[in-house]
């Protein structure tokens, strides 16, 4: 019962890493109607900014804020140069279009800041903690409320600011929002910019955990099951499809592996996805579309 | 995207004199290419430019026809690759034109499996699909050692080499020869196909799946058919990626990263054509290679090689870009529209757009 419970818990707080990753896609899938497959490589050129500079001998703050101000100017940029000449183009080329910018941001980041693994330390400790005979990782726990801030500082951001309002007006109906005069682009703009931001967070505590490198942009594989299961469209959803994946795959892999030859995390998440999806077509919390001919 | 048009054919006969000795032409070119050209450019540009072209074909059926997106090409070219493999080892007795078409059988059915969720699923959605094909086959085919009948480092060779009805096709120009012909033979029945009413239910399916419902295009099964069609060629073109191009596979052979390849190459040549699968092939092909040159040539050779790939993948995403926003239809519209052809020119087309 013991070991059960310790998968399950190391499992919810791994998820809640995936949720990290999820909710910088459904904040522009919301806004924007792109699936931002760049999104992994955005978290990667996040971190890999932020560590270059520390490494540099900048003081922390200061890397913070540039790392932020270049993801506000990249975000301008993609708005300009690839949102606004693709503007009303179906979902399929905007996908597209952001896998030519996923390899765009991922050369860029290595390009310029080397491909080696760099290691993060974020001065937390990753000494176990035992709540009676159970052990929980607190890096994992200090990770988990580190989400917890952020998505409470997200509901803020959309419920209680003027902000907030133009943001979920443009998520709602993009053309009742044009037509009441808010400036869309700059929505855009200033949406892409957070999602940075969701990406920079997420990109320092992945970063901590397995050095910076290439094969954190591939955490954006991890994030779609979480996507299927929550739904594109809610933060709610990302969330909980970050849990229920996280506690799957550890469950997963320590009850049901031994009988595949172990190894099955890779695909384990896709699987249960896909079963949810014959149950769910549109995930959990995903807004049902009607068509008309 | 979608656009309809009427052409104005000209009288029976007209233009066809020219076309016939483009056509022949052409033939004679590629069918004495081997005599003209150094083997390295045979080995290592032109058949697997050819390969690619195919498999190019194959996910074109899919994406570009039937409008299903798919990011699992290089899992179905794995199938078809360790089916070769399975069939050359253990049943021996079997041709070797017979286990790729067996081999293609056996992709074609995955293909089949994993288009089930096509069914009930739309868009975005679908790829979570061919996305878990890719990471399980990557899983199955690392996993148990029966695959690659225990190789130490797990990679699959054919046993006896590339031998069809006693017919050494080890040389380069075997393999020019064998690819060719497979790759033209299913170039042809995909162009067919596509020309066909199966072809037809692709294309309202790929324009809008609930209209086409209602018209009556049995949604369930071409959604059905052209993962199985697709995943048939994307399989031989597995195979020949294998044994034709690389002599010897291992599961990285077929990773993600070769069915972005994949895609770019219908993004790029033009979703929708079967020429511009052709068109590119060639350029992803012959990018690398230009890229190279250049710098060379602006830094003889002092470069560093990571940050030639990155720039290399920088110059990549740019013209992914370039083509969605620029030229949608890819390569294949471009150059159609760069020959001017005399059809079209006289007979201006009539278009037909669709308002999204």
């Amino acid at each position: 019962m013991n070991m059960f419970l310790e998968t399950l818990i190391g499992g919810l707080l791994a998820g809640t890493m995936y949720s990290l990753v999820a909710i910088g896609f459904v904040l522009i899938y919301k806004a924007s109607g792109v699936f931002n497959y760049a999104q992994g490589s955005m978290l990667l050129f996040a971190a890999l900014t932020f560590v270059s500079l520390t490494d540099q001998g900048v003081p922390v703050l200061v890397a913070l804020v540039i790392t932020i101000v270049v993801l506000a100017l990249m975000a301008v940029g993609i708005e300009r140069l690839i949102l606004r000449p693709l503007v009303n183009r179906g979902p399929m080329t905007l996908f597209m279009a952001t896998l030519g910018l996923a390899y765009i941001v991922e050369g860029t980041a290595q390009g310029l800041m080397g491909s080696q693994v760099k290691a993060l330390d974020l001065g937390i400790e990753d000494l176990p903690i035992f709540l009676g005979d159970i052990m929980i990782s607190q890096f994992d726990l200090t990770a988990a409320a580190v989400a917890l801030i952020l998505v409470v500082a997200l509901s803020l951001l959309f419920n209680k600011t003027r902000l907030g309002v133009a943001l979920r007006g443009v998520a709602d109906d993009t053309s009742a929002a044009l037509s009441i005069g808010i400036d869309i682009n700059r929505i855009w703009q200033i949406v892409w910019t957070i999602a940075g931001l969701v990406g920079l967070v997420a990109g320092l505590l992945w970063g901590a955990r397995q050095g910076v490198q290439f094969s954190l942009s591939l955490v954006v594989l991890k994030a779609l099951p979480v996507l299927i299961i929550g739904g594109f469209t809610s933060i709610t959803g990302a969330i909980i499809g970050g849990l229920v994946v996280g506690a799957a795959e550890s469950l997963g892999e320590t009850y049901i592996g031994p009988f595949l030859g172990g190894g099955i995390t890779p695909w384990f998440a896709y699987a249960l996805a896909l079963a949810f999806l014959f149950i769910r077509p549109a995930g959990l919390f995903g807004e049902q579309k009607i068509e008309r001919v | 995207m979608s656009e309809i048009e009427l052409r104005l054919t000209g009288g029976i006969g007209e233009g066809v004199s020219t076309r016939k000795l483009t056509g022949i032409a052409v033939a004679a070119l590629v069918v004495s290419l081997p005599f003209l050209a150094t083997e390295y450019w045979i080995n290592a540009i032109i058949v697997p430019f050819l390969i690619l072209s195919l498999a190019g074909v194959g996910l074109n059926l899919l994406t570009g026809y039937a409008g299903q997106l798919s990011l699992g090409a290089g899992a179905f070219m794995m199938v078809g690759a360790y089916a070769t493999f399975a069939f050359q080892l253990r049943l021996p007795e079997l041709p070797l034109p017979f286990a790729l078409i067996a081999s293609g059988i056996v992709a074609g059915a995955v293909g089949f499996a994993f288009g089930f969720p096509s069914t009930r699923i739309k868009g975005f959605y679908l790829i979570v699909s061919t996305l878990a094909a890719q990471f399980f086959f990557e899983w199955l085919f690392l996993k148990f050692p029966w695959f690659y009948n225990g190789d130490p480092s797990a990679t699959i060779s054919l046993p006896a080499g590339l031998w069809a009805f006693g017919i050494d096709l080890n040389s380069p120009h075997g393999r020019y020869y064998l690819t060719l012909a497979s790759v033209a033979l299913l170039t042809w029945l995909s162009y067919n196909l596509v020309r066909s009413q199966t072809g037809r239910n692709w294309m309202a399916i790929r324009d809008m799946d609930t209209a086409a419902a209602v018209i009556g295009v049995p949604i369930l099964r071409a959604k059905l058919q052209a993962f199985a069609v697709s995943s048939f060629i994307l399989g031989i073109a597995g195979a020949l990626w294998a044994f034709g191009y690389l002599g010897s596979a291992s599961v990285q052979s077929f990773g993600l990263t070769r069915s972005y390849q994949i895609l770019f190459i219908i993004i790029i040549g033009g979703m929708g054509t079967i020429r511009g699968a052709y068109l590119g092939a060639a350029f992803v092909s012959l990018l690398p290679l230009a890229l190279d040159w250049l710098f060379q040539q602006l830094l003889g050779g002092h470069a560093d090689a990571g940050l030639l790939q990155n720039i290399q993948k920088v110059i990549f995403g740019i013209l992914i870009l370039w083509f969605l926003i620029k030229e949608p239809e890819g390569l294949a519209r471009l150059l159609r529209r760069q020959s001017g052809n005399f059809n079209t020119r006289r007979f201006p087309r009539l278009k037909i757009r669709r308002q999204t």
